[in-house]
């Protein structure tokens, strides 16, 4: 349809050259193809969520909890059912019987606590917004209105706020089980000699701060029935694993629910969830017979959308004095919140395999308490345990960089996997299949002008600049396309990490690919179709791909992890290649020859040495007429794969980034930033770039601007987008991008993933500049996010840089060592 | 109820609106134009932003009432039959979007910032979409995409005025 009405101007565009490269063939693969998903979207013909709206559709609103923590002794719901157009009002007690437990994936731990979760509460509250009542009615307005007329009397039972202090003991209990969820443990070789004698041990604390996930497009919910099936309508990004988990939780066979993620704005890991108002909608339009609709409002959001990070990681390096690491020992403790919702617990795991990053060591030690405190629980976001991992290390190792005296970007190349040592196998167990750590860095330091801004530090460090420059150096590595179901399996989670997709090959000639992804800003449709392009030979245009229903994708993962291109698009290109098998076999039937002797070029299958051929459109057609097929040969070419992955991928790269700091208004301005990342294969270069550069801005948040915040009595402060601050245009600078390649070998399209990239090297490379701009005033950590006050603050906790101001001797000079030896 | 008179990409409609009825959810809920979608409850993100007598104006943010006699542009109206805004056809051509979903507002408001900066640098493009928060981007590609659709806009008008004159 959006094609149609484009055509024109697409093909006029596509005529135009490419940004960033053309091809140097016909191949669509490494093309700058601009999007097919774009013309709804540019046009205002979207179907969010919120845009549906169905014959006699009710809506529901919501009355949440005011406290963290309470008992519930009474809801009345009656006067607010007698209110205009109300059509119901209930309370958690009224859906007791039916609304089961919200799902948890994955049980990390064999004596793991998983507190009973209601949709909505029944007897007790454990954060701010958990529903408590709710009002159906014929319009938002009029929903929204009666909930004050709903009464609920609270108990009031003491908020647990800091996870510390949650392990603490006597403190209150979040569950009647106590405040601990699980310890997860993991260690490789032998620590204890790693920090025995160690020359040199950094041992530091670092908080991950609570994040809220903010996708643009609030949540949004219609539930519909038949009285036999069910469609719901979800803002999500996983609409199969929604089926799945909703046929469990509320025993509606499977086989009668449909959901369908329509045009969904943004997830970041936070609509890879199945949600409270998803059950209970779900509920309502059973127990009520007709359609019912939720859209949250950002405060609502705010609240109740899950949160992301919030860990306390202490980080200990075992090092020789030239440098080279040892081991390292990591502790966390992560906030889980007050439930563990679909992956809650597992997140933090999937950082617990890469706090080595890129380097090599003998030993490795991780613990990882997950914490239960009476706020909204965690989940994923973007990078899901491995920002927080890569944070930490490489935060540690510009620490150890500093207390050597050495430049940060030596004491990583002392440590990091060698370009020629690939595959590697970490002292986590992990295979690195390919990568070059050195072609990256070398790339970002020259695009940085790393020597020049280090001479110009020097300079104003020499003049003692109230105004201090900076370099981060961050050297990322991550797992992804999750994943492997075997090793998804060893880790106790809940499903496999498959990724499914079926060919249809239309009579015309025209291709239909089915996804099991399911994107929400990623490209998918544009990707899939390149692929698909160069596999069959067909054009580009002749291509869709369809996505986010489960009628219609029948079968799949969705979209998170960075898994779709590395895990979904190899499946797209697994099924062209079995369509091509039959195609090849028909062909050879059409032509009167061996299939060997037909070789396949643009489309189309000649015999070897003639010019006698047939397309693979007129096979679609031969195959849909089947007059004339090979015996046996049933009537279609379509085919289906489910690829299961054997290993992880491996994308690595370096962010640098400049900074100014203010040392008099604790204003941190980003110069220049520059990001160097391989992502293996590329096919499609402004999509990568864009994935890249929103990954960044979304790290740069986490460094600067976004938190999470709680008053002592577990009251979220920042429920609004004017209280938690995502950046703005103004807040970010120009980045400059490239790209190194080397193809993952795990993998035939070579490629390793790239949606989170950005944001996992970004939040590092930003704080790493900031203390680095610091060390002269004695600073060595600034907690995220660093605002002005806080860096401020900082600066003046550590005092004055010396009695006479900071001279020579302290770190206002060169990279030296300042003191040396064990901290 | 008071009754008011919009017009809205070039229909005009008569409604009943209740005081307190947000433009936004007139538009959404009443007229079905549901290209303009609704980001936050604070002002904000300006994912609502559509053009009220030729300015740009967050639509969660104007009363219905408020727009009573208004003439009200939104990311609907802005293509001429099969052809685009010249800010439409820059945002695609820079892959200035991803999910989307901040778009329309982004639009909209960059063509008012255009009306008054016709050749805006990188700063004034950055200081001036402030109000208009994207997730998925880093505003990198948008900035690009505002400086050129710009150009393009400069271009048509100044080959408007030639054939016109």
């Amino acid at each position: 349809m959006t094609e149609q009405l484009d055509a024109g101007l697409v093909a006029e565009r596509i005529a135009e050259d490419d940004r960033l490269g053309r091809p140097s063939d016909r191949r669509e693969v490494g093309r700058a193809r601009r999007r097919k998903e774009d013309a709804r979207l540019l046009t205002g013909r979207t179907t969010w969520t919120d845009n549906i709206q169905l014959p006699g559709m009710l809506y529901v609103a919501f009355l949440r909890s005011p406290m963290a923590h309470a008992r519930i002794t009474r809801v009345d719901v009656s006067a607010a059912r007698a209110r205009p157009g109300v059509v119901a009002a209930y309370g958690g007690q009224d859906l007791a019987g039916e609304q089961g437990s919200l799902p948890c994936a994955w049980p990390v731990t064999e004596d793991i606590v998983i507190p009973d979760h209601p949709p909505m509460a029944v007897s007790e509250v454990r954060y701010v917004g958990e529903a408590v009542a709710c009002v159906v009615a014929t319009d938002r307005y009029k929903a929204v209105d009666a909930l004050e007329a709903i009464e609920v009397d609270y108990e009031p039972l003491e908020a647990v706020v800091d996870m510390t202090e949650a392990l603490a003991e006597g403190a209150p209990k979040v569950h009647e089980s106590g405040n601990r969820a699980f310890t997860w443990k993991f260690a490789q070789g032998d620590i204890d000699a790693a920090f025995r004698d160690a020359p040199v041990v950094i041992d530091r604390t670092y908080v991950q701060q609570r994040l809220i996930p903010t996708a643009m497009e609030p949540r949004a919910v219609v539930a519909a029935t038949d009285g036999e099936t069910f469609t719901l309508h979800s803002s999500t990004q996983i609409p199969h694993v929604l089926r799945v988990m909703l046929a469990m939780t509320t025993g509606i066979p499977e086989h009668r629910l449909r959901v369908i993620a329509p045009d969904v704005g943004g997830g970041f890991g936070s609509k890879l969830q199945v949600t409270a108002e998803e059950v209970l909608a779900l509920l309502l339009a059973r127990r009520l017979g007709r359609p019912v609709k939720w859209t949250e409002s950002r405060s609502e959001g705010n609240l109740t959308v899950h949160h992301g990070r919030d860990q306390l990681q202490r980080i200990r390096i075992a090092a020789e004095r030239d440098g080279r690491i040892r081991g390292v020992k990591v502790e966390l403790l992560a906030d889980m919140g007050a439930y563990l919702m679909l992956v809650t617990p597992g997140i933090p795991l999937l950082g617990a395999f890469m706090y080595n990053g890129i380097y090599k060591m003998d030993a490795y030690d991780f613990t990882c308490t997950g914490v239960f405190t009476t706020k909204m629980p965690t989940d994923a976001y973007r990078g899901a345990g491995r920002p927080e991992a890569t944070f930490a290390i490489e935060r540690a190792v510009d620490e150890l960089a500093h207390e050597l005296g050495l430049d940060p970007v030596e004491v990583r190349r002392r440590n990091w996997i060698a370009h020629e040592e690939f595959p590697y196998t970490t002292v986590c167990g992990l295979t690195y299949d390919s990568g070059n750590y050195e072609a990256a860095t070398d790339r970002a330091l020259a695009l940085l002008g790393y020597d020049a801004l280090r001479a110009e530090q020097a300079e104003r460090r020499a003049r003692r600049d109230p105004v201090q420059l900076g370099i981060g150096v961050s050297t990322y590595t991550e797992m992804c396309g999750l994943a492997p179901s075997r090793v998804l399996g060893s880790l106790s989670y809940g499903a496999g990490g498959w990724e499914h997709a079926t060919v249809r090959m239309l009579p015309t000639g025209r291709v239909e690919v089915i996804t099991g992804t399911s994107p929400h800003g990623q490209g998918h449709e544009t990707a899939w179709s390149q692929i698909a392009a160069d596999a069959l030979g067909v054009p580009f245009e002749d291509v869709s791909v369809l996505h986010g229903d489960t009628a219609v994708s029948h079968k799949g993962m969705d979209t998170y992890g960075s898994r779709s291109l590395v895990v979904g698009g190899v499946a797209v290109l697994s099924a062209c290649e079995k369509v091509k098998d039959r195609a090849r076999e028909l062909a050879a039937h059409m032509l009167e020859a061996s299939a060997d002797d037909l070789e396949f070029r643009d489309g189309s299958f000649t015999v070897r040495g003639t010019a006698e051929g047939r397309t693979i459109q007129q096979l679609a057609l031969a195959a849909f007429a089947a007059h004339d097929l090979p015996d046996g040969f049933e009537p279609s070419l379509d085919a289906e794969t489910t690829f299961d992955p054997d290993n992880f991928s491996f994308p690595h790269g370096t962010h640098l980034c400049a900074v100014e700091v203010d040392t008099e208004t604790g204003e941190s301005r980003i110069r220049s930033y520059v990001a160097v990342d391989d992502v293996g294969s590329v096919v499609n270069p402004l999509i990568v770039e864009g994935q890249v550069h929103g990954g960044i801005a979304q790290g740069i948040g986490q460094a600067l601007f976004e938190e999470a915040i709680h008053d002592p009595e577990g009251n979220l402060l920042t429920t609004t987008m004017a209280d938690y601050l995502i950046p703005s245009a103004a807040d970010l600078p120009e980045f400059v991008t490239d790209r190194t390649e080397t193809p993952a070998t795990s993998n035939p399209l070579g490629v390793k993933g790239v949606g989170e990239a950005g944001t996992i090297a970004s939040t590092p490379a930003v704080v790493n500049a900031i203390v680095d701009a610091l060390r002269p005033y004695g600073v060595h950590d600034v907690r995220m996010p660093c605002t002005p006050a806080r860096v401020w603050q900082t600066i003046t906790d550590a005092g004055p840089p010396e009695a006479s101001g900071p001279d020579e001797t302290t770190d206002f000079g060169p990279a030296q060592t300042p003191e040396g030896g064990a901290r | 109820m008071p009754r008011i008179t919009v017009s809205v990409d070039g229909v005009t409609y008569e409604e009943e609106a209740e005081p307190r009825l947000l433009l936004v959810h007139l538009l959404r809920d009443r007229l079905g134009k549901t290209g303009t979608p609704v980001g936050c409850d604070t002002g904000n993100c300006g994912a609502c932003t559509v053009t009220l007598d030729g300015r740009s104006a967050k639509s969660c943010s104007v009363l219905a009432v408020q727009a009573d006699g208004s003439e009200i542009v939104t990311i609907e109206g802005l293509a001429r039959g099969q052809e685009w805004h010249p800010m439409q056809e820059a945002f695609h051509a820079e892959h200035a979007l991803q999910c989307g979903y901040c778009t329309p507002g982004m639009i909209m408001a960059a063509i008012d910032l255009v009306r008054d900066d016709p050749d805006p640098s990188e700063e004034a493009v950055r200081q001036g979409l402030e109000g208009n928060l994207c997730r998925c981007t880093g505003y990198s590609n948008i900035v690009r995409a505002v400086r050129r659709g710009a150009r393009e806009m400069a271009r048509r008008e100044s080959h408007q005025e030639a054939t016109t004159s």
